[in-house]
């Protein structure tokens, strides 16, 4: 029997496969296509304390072997998700983790307050560092300073454990990740998504009315890969990779690099059983390499 | 909605850069309205990256058929295939088209504008199974963006056609040839489906004669299932505005709620 769990430490995951925040809807959108119950955990759709309308249209363009999307993080807020939703989800045995938000510090903190009085989430992740909701990509992780701050207040007022999202879109991701875990991150998730954009040469205007929008799809997995690599040797909490995964092969590569556990975005998209087919192919992968427990292959990367 | 990894090509035809295909999926086939569609994966590689949303063109037991226009790579390539080959395809998927008992012997109008028509034949088909009393209004840039006039012809559905370069039925767009026609009969309801321009004016007249209108909208679609929130589009509900989703919202809206894009300049 092969062991597929990983130990994150705050928590237990049945296996290192996650669904991505803002790919997974609120996961009731996938049950007509997978037992959510066999995921390692799910992310859903980041909020903020009250509701939002997201960007205007066009919100995706489609690149090779990409995506960039401005989708702006609409959502239905807190209490609408705690009522309407959450509920709906404690029949599942899988990991739940709330993706927060914030247009400041403050919110992110009220959001976790919310939250904190109801059952049924395994963790948080800090979601600061969405390139699509200000102008010119701003948001917090492209700074230490400002990821260490944000991080500290949400570790103040939770005891849920917290992990907190990086972007790529700075010069040294290591610097980002030591600053939150200075400030006392419970793991990392590397990475969102790339600043980008594309323009139509009929009308010579952007193909996305945000101008820019966020990169993802295997397209920036290469690039996330080394990111993964470069600051799992660096720091003490566990790494979530995240980034154009596909295939369990995808997945592997992540976990040899030193990834704990992966999430698994774009491609549900593509395949809304992507994550359940992962998992298959990590577990064949174990069985052909007599490998019984996946913990085992993690940062054993041979260089 | 289901997933079918394996639906079987079993028929195709083709009109210069108009094609149609039956796909054989029955589970698919069983829940399927008109105004529902399908997100298709044109092939097994990772460009083009996403699925293609295409609407449900008609149906039996057995098969759904889809008919579409090459309007890019993933057309182009969904247009390569063959019969024999399968296609991984999700649905159906979105709100259809409200076409129910109500409209038992009522008169009916169905606006089709170039490869929008593609629905209309499914819609079509139920409002005549419905015995509405259907006319069908086809317009195209020319006549040979008209190829599905005989398939309406075959199925006995009085179809006017129009086109932009007169080379058949009426010169002109279908807009104009509409509202020309409905100096002549009062429709209770009507159904539309083409671009933009040509649904906004099919709206314009249709509120103008206080009749019912129901359109089938377009977006490039991330997911087709609600996930990803990338298909919005600006709708009215009540006195307030918000962006729903066209897959799951939609495609099909009423003339009412819907706000129209300006025309480019």
């Amino acid at each position: 029997m092969t062991d597929l769990s990983v130990d994150l430490g705050f928590i237990k995951l049945k296996n290192p496969v996650l669904a991505a925040s803002g790919t997974f809807g609120y996961g009731l959108e996938f049950e007509p296509f997978i037992d959510l119950n066999r995921l390692g955990g799910f992310v859903v759709k980041g909020l903020y304390y009250s509701s939002r309308e997201g960007n205007p249209p066009p919100r995706l363009v489609e690149t090779s072997s990409g995506l960039i999307n401005a989708i702006g993080l609409p959502g239905i807020g807190v209490e609408r998700f705690s009522e309407e939703i959450l509920p709906r989800l404690q029949k599942y045995s899988t990991a739940i983790i709330v993706n927060v938000c914030g247009e400041s510090e403050e919110e992110y903190a009220s959001v976790v307050e919310f939250l904190d009085k109801r059952e049924g989430i395994s963790a948080y992740e800090l979601n600061i560092s969405c390139p699509n909701v200000k102008q010119d990509g701003l948001c917090p992780a492209l700074s230490p300073e400002a990821t260490f701050s944000v991080v500290r207040l949400v570790k103040k007022t939770t005891s849920r454990p917290v992990i907190t999202k990086l972007s790529p879109n700075v010069t040294d991701v290591v610097e980002i990740a030591l600053s939150a875990q200075e400030a006392g991150t419970d793991a990392l998730s590397l990475v969102n998504t790339f600043l980008a954009m594309a323009v139509d040469t009929e009308t010579r205007k952007p193909k996305l009315a945000n101008i820019y929008g966020g990169l993802s799809g295997p397209a920036i997995k290469p690039i996330v890969l080394r990111m993964v690599y470069q600051v799992a040797g660096q720091v003490k909490v566990p790494v979530i990779g995240v980034g154009g995964i596909l295939t369990g092969r995808d997945a592997l590569e992540f976990l040899i690099a030193g990834a704990k556990a992966v999430e698994v975005g774009t491609a549900n998209f593509i395949d809304p059983e992507s994550t359940v087919k992962i998992i298959d192919e990590l577990k064949e992968y174990c069985q052909n390499k007599g490998v019984e427990r996946i913990e085992t292959l993690i940062g054993t990367l041979k260089t | 909605m289901l997933k079918d990894p394996l639906a079987r090509i079993v028929g195709k035809k083709s009109w210069g850069d108009y094609f149609l295909l039956t796909l054989e999926s029955s589970r698919i086939s069983a829940q399927a309205q008109p105004g529902q569609f399908i997100m298709v994966r044109v092939n097994a590689h990772l460009s083009p990256l996403l699925r293609r949303p295409l609407s449900i063109h008609s149906k039996n037991e057995r098969i759904i058929e889809i008919f579409f226009q090459i309007t890019g790579l993933g057309t182009e390539l969904l247009s390569q295939h063959n019969p024999g080959d399968t296609l991984d395809i999700l649905g159906p998927l979105g709100r259809g088209f409200e076409a129910g008992e109500r409209l038992k012997d009522k008169n009916v109008a169905v606006v089709g504008g170039g490869r929008g028509i593609a629905p209309l034949y499914f819609l079509s088909k139920e409002l005549d199974s419905l015995r509405a009393s259907v006319r069908v209004f086809y317009g195209g840039k020319s006549q040979a963006d008209l190829p599905l006039k005989e398939k309406f012809d075959e199925m006995n559905i009085d179809m006017t056609c129009s086109t932009d370069d007169g080379s058949f039925g009426f010169k002109g767009f279908v807009s104009d040839l509409f509202k020309a026609e409905l100096e002549k009969f009062t429709p209770l309801h009507i159904f539309a489906c083409g671009p933009e321009a040509m649904m906004k004016k099919i709206s314009g007249i249709a509120q103008e004669k206080n009749i019912p209108a129901e359109f089938s909208l377009e977006s490039i679609m991330g997911c087709g299932f609600g996930a990803c929130w990338g298909c919005v589009r600006r709708i009215k509900r009540g006195d307030k505005e918000k962006w729903v989703k066209i897959c799951e919202d939609g495609p099909v809206f009423s003339g009412d709620d819907i706000i129209w894009e300006e025309e480019d300049a």
